[in-house]
C-alpha cells in the first residue's frame, strides 16, 4: 500500500496512541492483581521499586480460599451458569430450526411474536409477581428459566442454520427423513460451533449477573458468586460503633482491603484466563448476530 | 375477462390455502419443535405484561388483577407531580444521552486504528487486550471504583499530591456521570469494536487499490473507503441505542449508589426497583416502569424516522 509522510507519521502517531489505550486498559488490572499480593497501603506510600520482600503476602488468598461463603458462591454460580447455558441451547436451536426452514408456514406471525418482546415488556414489577405466582421464588428455575430464550439468540442459530447448504438436507428428504430426524443427525453435528457459542455467552452472561439472584432468592446459602462479591466489595460498611477498640479496627481495615483484592482476583481470573482460547468464538457470536 | 381473473384469482387463494394447510400437516414436526420456546415466551414475557393493567389499579397479590380496584391514571399523576420526578427524570436522560454521546464514537474510532495496524500478530495482541475488560463482572467492576476511587486509595493518592486533599469521587454526585460513563467506556468500547472490525474486513480490496490509485491520503482513504463500509452498522446500532435511551444499564447505577451520590445517580430504574420490589408499591412501581416503556418506544420511533430521512429511506423499522 501506498503512504506519504505525513501518512507514515501518522501511523506511528496511531501505534503511539494504540498502545497508550492498551496500557490505560491494563492499569487497574495490573495494579488490583499487585495489590493483592502485597500488605496494603504498600502500593500507596511508595513507588514499585520500594518494594519490599516483607511486604508480599498470601494472607488476603489465604482468607478468601477458607471462606465458605466464596467457595459455594463459585459452586453455586457454576450450577446455575452450566444449568442456563444448557436450557439456552435446547430452547434456541429447537425454536432457530422450524424458523430456518424454506417455506415454514406462519414464519412472519412466529417471527413478529419473538421480535415483540424486544421492544416491549411488562417490566421488573409484574415478571416479579409472576415468578412468585408460579412458586418459583427461592428455586434455580427463577434465575435460569426466564432468560433462556433471548430473540437475539434465535436470530444467530437461524442465520447460522440457513447458511448450512441446502442439498444436505433434500438429499436427506428425498431419502424420506422427516425434518426432525434431518434435524438431529444433519443440522444438529453441523451446527456445534454455533451451540458452542450461545453456551459461552449464556455461561458468562450468567456468571457475571447477580440482580435476578438479588431479587428471587432469599436463601443466603443459595447466593452466587456476585451476590457473595458484592457484599465483600460494595457493601462493606464498617461499623465503628461495633469496635471500641482502634487498634483493632484498624486491623479489620488491613484484612478487608486485602480480602477485597483477593476476592476480585480470584473471581475474575477464571474468565479472564480461559477467554483468549474462546475468543474466535465470541468474535464469531458478534459478527453472526450483526449480519441478521 | 375480468370476472374471470377474479374467480381465477379466488380459486388460487384456495389451492394456496389448502396448500399450505397440507404443509403445515406433513411438517407437524416443525410446529411441536417451536412448542417449548413458544410457550416459554409467552409465560416469561408475555403474561408480564399485565403489568400494564395493574399500573391503573390499586394492585393487591390476595386480590389479584381481577379483584384490585381501578383507579385510572392515578399513579402516573402521583409520579410526575411528586417531587423528586423532574429529577429523577433528568438524571435518567442525562446519563444515557451523555453515555451514548461520549461512548458511541469510542468503538468506531478504535475499530479504524486497529485496522491500520498491518502486522497480523500485534493487531490480534491489542484486540486481546482491548476485549479483556467485557468479562469482569459489573459488580466487580463497580467494586474496583470504590477501591481505586476510595479517599485513601491510589488515584486519590496522586491528586493529593497536587491538590494537598483527596476527592470523594463516589459520594459527591457531580462526579457520579463521568464515572459511570468512563468506566463504561474502559469496559465496553473494546468489545463493541468488534463489529466495526469485522466490517472493515469486508472492505473490497479493490476500492483501496482505486484509492491509491487516486493518490487518496490516509485520511482520504479512511474517509471515502473505510467509513462508507461502516455505515450500515453505524445506523443500526445508532437506532437501538438510541431505543434503549431510558433503559440504562440499572445494575451498575444501582451498585454505584451511595447516600451521598443519590442526587444524580437515582435513574428511573433504580426507582422502580426500590418503589415496586422494597417498598412493595407494585401499582406505583409498574405505573413508572410502564411510563419508562412508552418513553423508550416513543424515542425509537423518533430516531428510525430522523435517521430514515437523513439516510435515504434506511431504518430498521
Amino acid at each position: 500500500m501506498h503512504y506519504t509522510k505525513i501518512d507514515k507519521t501518522l501511523l506511528i502517531v496511531n501505534k503511539l496512541v494504540l498502545v497508550m489505550i492498551v496500557l490505560i486498559t491494563l492499569l487497574p488490572l495490573i495494579y488490583v492483581l499487585l495489590a493483592s499480593f502485597l500488605e496494603p497501603g504498600t502500593l500507596l506510600t511508595g513507588g514499585i521499586t520500594d518494594i519490599k520482600a516483607s511486604d508480599f503476602t498470601l494472607d488476603g488468598y489465604r482468607r478468601v480460599l477458607q471462606d465458605s461463603t466464596i467457595i459455594r458462591g463459585f459452586i453455586n454460580s457454576f450450577i446455575y451458569s452450566t444449568l442456563f447455558a444448557v436450557l439456552t441451547v435446547v430452547f434456541t436451536v429447537l425454536t432457530a430450526y422450524p424458523l430456518s426452514v424454506n417455506g415454514f408456514v406462519g414464519k412472519k406471525i412466529v417471527m413478529t411474536f419473538f421480535l415483540i418482546t424486544m421492544f416491549i415488556g411488562g417490566g421488573l414489577i409484574p415478571t416479579y409477581l409472576l415468578i412468585k405466582d408460579l412458586g418459583m421464588l427461592n428455586t434455580v428455575w427463577a434465575i435460569v428459566l426466564p432468560g433462556a430464550l433471548g430473540v437475539f439468540n434465535i436470530i444467530l442459530a437461524k442465520t447460522y442454520f440457513q447458511g448450512i447448504p441446502k442439498e444436505l438436507s433434500e438429499a436427506a428428504q428425498m431419502d424420506g427423513a422427516s425434518h426432525f430426524q434431518i434435524f438431529i443427525k444433519i443440522i444438529l453435528p453441523l451446527a456445534k460451533p454455533i451451540m458452542f457459542v450461545l453456551a459461552l455467552f449464556a455461561f458468562v452472561g450468567q456468571w457475571n449477573s447477580f440482580f435476578d439472584a438479588m431479587i428471587y432468592l432469599d436463601d443466603p446459602t443459595m447466593r452466587p458468586l456476585q451476590l457473595v462479591l458484592r457484599s465483600i466489595l460494595i457493601q462493606n460498611e464498617v461499623q465503628p460503633g461495633m469496635i471500641n477498640d482502634q487498634a483493632a479496627m484498624i486491623e479489620m481495615n488491613r484484612i478487608a482491603q486485602m480480602i477485597q483484592y483477593a476476592t476480585i482476583v480470584i473471581s475474575s481470573l477464571p474468565l479472564l484466563v480461559m477467554y483468549p482460547f474462546f475468543q474466535k468464538y465470541f468474535e464469531k457470536g458478534v459478527i453472526v448476530g450483526s449480519l441478521k | 375477462m375480468a370476472e374471470q381473473t377474479i374467480a381465477m384469482g379466488k380459486g388460487e387463494i384456495g389451492k394456496k390455502r389448502s396448500k399450505k394447510l397440507t404443509w403445515m400437516k406433513e411438517n407437524w414436526i416443525l410446529y411441536l419443535m417451536l412448542m417449548p420456546g413458544v410457550i416459554l415466551t409467552f409465560v416469561f414475557r408475555y403474561i408480564p405484561m399485565y403489568g400494564v393493567v395493574i399500573a391503573f389499579q390499586n394492585f393487591s397479590p390476595i386480590r389479584g388483577v381481577f379483584g384490585s380496584e381501578w383507579v385510572g391514571f392515578q399513579h402516573f399523576t402521583r409520579f410526575l407531580t411528586s417531587p423528586n420526578f423532574g429529577m429523577i427524570f433528568d438524571n435518567t436522560l442525562r446519563l444515557s444521552v451523555l453515555g451514548l454521546i461520549a461512548g458511541f464514537p469510542v468503538p468506531i474510532i478504535l475499530a479504524l486504528m486497529i485496522n491500520q495496524i498491518r502486522r497480523k500478530g500485534a493487531k490480534k495482541n491489542i484486540q486481546l487486550i482491548l476485549y479483556a475488560p467485557n468479562f469482569i463482572s459489573v459488580v466487580v467492576v463497580v467494586g474496583m471504583l470504590f477501591i481505586l476511587l476510595a479517599p485513601t486509595g491510589p488515584v486519590n493518592s496522586i491528586v493529593t499530591m497536587f491538590t494537598g486533599e483527596p476527592i470523594f469521587f463516589m459520594s459527591k454526585p457531580e462526579y457520579f456521570r463521568t464515572i459511570y460513563i468512563l468506566s463504561g467506556i474502559w469496559q465496553g468500547a473494546g468489545w463493541s469494536s468488534i463489529i466495526y472490525t469485522a466490517a472493515l474486513a469486508n472492505v473490497d480490496t479493490q476500492l483501496y487499490d482505486a484509492a491509491m490509485i487516486d493518490g487518496a491520503s490516509l485520511f482520504q482513504r479512511i474517509r471515502h473507503v473505510e467509513l462508507p463500509v461502516l455505515k450500515p452498522t453505524m445506523v443500526v446500532l445508532f437506532i437501538l441505542a438510541a431505543g434503549g435511551i431510558m433503559s440504562v444499564g440499572f445494575e451498575k447505577a444501582f451498585l454505584m449508589q451511595t447516600a451521598m451520590n443519590l442526587p444524580a445517580s437515582e435513574i428511573i430504574p433504580t426507582h422502580v426497583y426500590k418503589v415496586g420490589l422494597l417498598s412493595m408499591d407494585f401499582s406505583f412501581g409498574s405505573a413508572i416502569g410502564l411510563f419508562n416503556t412508552v418513553i423508550n418506544l416513543i424515542l425509537l420511533i423518533i430516531v428510525n424516522t430522523i435517521v430514515k430521512k437523513l439516510n435515504e429511506g434506511e431504518g430498521i423499522i
